[in-house]
């Protein structure tokens, strides 16, 4: 009845309708986007405003240009071929003067030394030594003196790199790569190049991880998916337990186990295997089975959803057509599996990537992964530009992962759309 | 498919019999871990190894007299409920519009909005860290309340989002059409349907909150440790048989937690059932 009132109106009445309709339609929109504001202010304030701040410090370099700002200055015109002029002597004076007076050689001083160890001293030292201004045109003789680093180039290259307003020093250094006196880019001193080691260590104990996952996972996902919902369900629990028990809870439970005179050892030494006690924790070993044990639902989940979707009808249909049980799983069964496989894994990998806690509790020195590195500058060293450094590369890393991740599961959801 | 009647070959049966005995060691290896240091924290001695010398209920009054737990244990429900209150808050209303929202823009929102699950914990805390310590946000609990919200809004977002993707709107038409204002539909017709995605939402906000450590390692001054703060210090000095009292604790609540959402899950799939 609506239907036939509509298509007898005049056309007249039938454009402001439309028109109606349309701001009806932006009214609702905005009213939508109202909703969903204060979540995305929220989430700037707490979440991409201080994501933002960190990538900033990755890059900032103001302490040496706030310190010494007319050596900055003067050696902005040097063309870094040989040692700068007068000028710059002289202008390194005054600063050092000014800024010992506000206190603030040490913030340079801190900042200098990333780049050249041994930079600390020859700026303190200079400091302390350096009574009065130097007489007009002697500058660069009395520094000289005070320390003959001011007679080399390379002390006035690390000023000079340092001078900000913005650096690559600390992202090269996440890197383990620095800029050599010339300012070509070249691997860092063995003594300090220990990050590429770090990010290979993460990639790898993630990558054994996630393995581990996989192979322990596929079997219980399968089970679970194959077993009638009642008893399924049931299983479930011990699947479900785990994953909503505190990560703490699960750490603890796990250095309880493996230490030394832990449950493991006292129970393999009572039954006679062994006879001194086997070094299962705080090495690689106890951070692979801790992190294994944690990230083994992430695995068993998706997997479980996606073998779930798979018919039964395809592995009756191979079998009708002759297929021995292992060729039907191999060629229909495992390919149709492959997405959740993609997702489960990928999930895993990108929380082993980031992970801190457990590492902290159950690795060795030599365990490590870079979230610890991160942690460590940020509060013990407060090397703040390495840590943010070192946190972009692994937010790189597991924004690419997240968005492969988006695409597989996106892709998963159209195919089992088209199933059903 | 595979139920064992229905495995006809002796190789079908033997991958049959191979997939349940490996799933079983892998659910006594997700289970055992938990299930053994429970016993721990009923020892009336002081070493965490078995057998038991006696059991005696002195490390759960270790718990409840030091103030050190009891103040981590309050601290935690605090911060708790007010960061599930508030994420329920504005999850559920980005939920809603998230809902009727069309823009080719969305994906994109959506994908920020879910971005605190995924980003790592640590450059959370750092940025956290550099970012809060200037307004003076960090060792105070309005700053863990506001960072533990980013991170458990997302799981609201997501499991309320589910529940309305699933209700129908025309009986939210129907309401307006009998006359319900729209706020007299929201409260008498989709808040009583939605009612159980709503407390799945907050168990999970909850759960987030009740269970995170990073942040609070970074941003808890003395006064705010959580009980998973203390139980970060108390393994690292030394892991005495109160921190295996705390684990039963906490996993208690866990346990609570997940029957709860269970129950919810059920019922959900009972009403579904019914009305399909």
């Amino acid at each position: 009845m609506t239907a036939a009132s509509l298509t007898s109106a005049d056309a007249p009445i039938e454009v402001p309708l439309k028109r109606r309709l349309k701001q009806a339609e932006r009214a609702r929109q905005l009213k939508a986007l109202a909703l969903v504001g204060p979540l995305l202010l929220f989430l700037l304030f707490t979440f991409a405003g201080p994501i933002a701040g960190m990538l900033w410090h990755a890059i900032d370099d103001h302490e040496v240009r706030q310190v010494l700002p007319q050596t900055v200055a003067a050696l902005a015109k040097w063309d870094g071929k040989d040692l700068p002029d007068e000028n710059a002597y002289a202008a390194l004076a005054g600063d050092i003067q000014s800024a010992r007076e506000a206190g603030t050689i040490a913030v340079a001083a801190k900042r200098l030394n990333y780049a050249q160890n041994g930079f600390r001293t020859i700026l303190t030292s200079t400091a302390r030594n350096l009574k009065a201004m130097p007489e007009p045109g002697r500058a660069r003789e009395t520094l000289g003196k005070i320390n003959p680093a001011w007679r080399e180039r390379a002390t006035w290259t690390t000023i000079k790199d340092a001078g900000g307003p913005i650096t690559g020093f600390y992202l090269l250094a996440a890197l383990d790569l620095t800029r050599n006196a010339d300012g070509a880019i070249v691997s860092a001193s063995p003594d300090q190049a220990i990050y590429r080691d770090v990010f290979g260590r993460t990639f790898l104990i993630s990558l054994g991880v996630t393995l581990l996952c996989l192979i322990l996972g596929f079997p219980v996902a399968y089970l679970l998916a194959a077993l009638p919902a009642g008893r399924s369900n049931l299983l479930m629990i011990f699947v479900l337990l785990p994953f909503w028990t505190s990560l703490l809870v699960r750490t603890c439970a796990w250095i309880v186990l493996l230490q030394s005179n832990g449950i493991v050892n006292d129970s393999l030494h009572w039954l006679g295997i062994i006879d001194e006690p086997l070094r299962l924790i705080y090495n690689r070993f106890g951070v692979c089975v801790a992190m294994t044990h944690v990230l083994l639902p992430f695995m068993i989940l998706p997997l479980y959803s996606s073998m779930k979707a798979i018919s039964p009808a395809y592995m009756r249909a191979a079998a009708s057509l002759g297929a021995p049980p292992l060729t039907a799983f191999l060629r229909i069964y495992l390919p149709q599996t492959l997405p959740g496989i993609g997702a489960g894994s990928l999930l895993v990998f990108i929380l082993a990537l980031g992970y801190y806690i457990t590492p902290a509790l159950v690795g060795g020195a030599a365990d490590q992964m870079i979230s610890y590195f991160i942690a460590l500058y940020t509060t013990e060293t407060a090397n703040w530009g390495l840590a943010s450094a070192l946190g972009a590369v692994l937010l790189l890393a597991t924004i690419l992962l997240a968005l492969v991740y988006g695409k597989l599961v996106q892709g998963q959801q159209v195919t089992g759309g088209m199933k059903n | 498919m595979s139920d064992a009647s229905s495995l006809r070959t002796p190789s079908q049966r033997i991958a049959w019999t191979a997939t349940i005995v490996i799933s079983t060691l892998v659910f006594i290896f997700l289970i055992a871990p938990i299930l053994a240091i429970m016993p721990l924290s009923f020892s009336s001695g002081s070493y965490l190894t078995y057998p038991l010398p006696g059991l005696s209920l002195r490390w759960y009054d270790d718990f409840i007299t030091s103030p050190r737990w009891m103040n981590s244990l309050k601290n935690s429900i605090i911060i708790g409920v007010a960061s599930t209150m508030l994420s329920m808050v504005l999850g559920t209303l980005a939920a809603l519009g998230l809902a009727q929202w069309k823009s080719r823009f969305k994906p994109l929102v959506l994908a920020f909005v879910l971005s605190p699950v995924v980003v790592p914990g640590v450059i959370t805390a750092v940025g956290l860290y550099f970012f809060f310590a200037p307004i003076g946000l960090t060792g105070s609990y309005l700053g863990l309340i506001l960072a533990h919200t980013a991170l458990a809004t997302p799981f609201v977002v997501i499991t309320v989002g589910a529940t309305l993707q699933s209700f129908d709107t025309n009986l939210a038409r129907a309401a307006a059409s009998l006359g319900a204002s729209p706020l007299e539909a929201f409260r008498r017709v989709i808040l009583p349907l939605i009612l159980p995605g709503l407390a799945s939402g907050a168990l999970f906000a909850f759960a987030t909150s009740f269970d995170e450590v990073v942040i609070v390692l970074f941003m808890a001054g003395p006064e705010q440790r959580t009980l998973p703060r203390e139980m970060f210090s108390g393994i690292r000095e030394n892991i005495s048989p109160t921190i295996t009292a705390a684990a039963v604790i906490l996993t208690t609540v866990s346990v609570i937690l997940l029957a709860t959402l269970e129950g919810l899950r059920r019922r959900n799939e009972r009403l579904k059932g019914g009305s399909g």
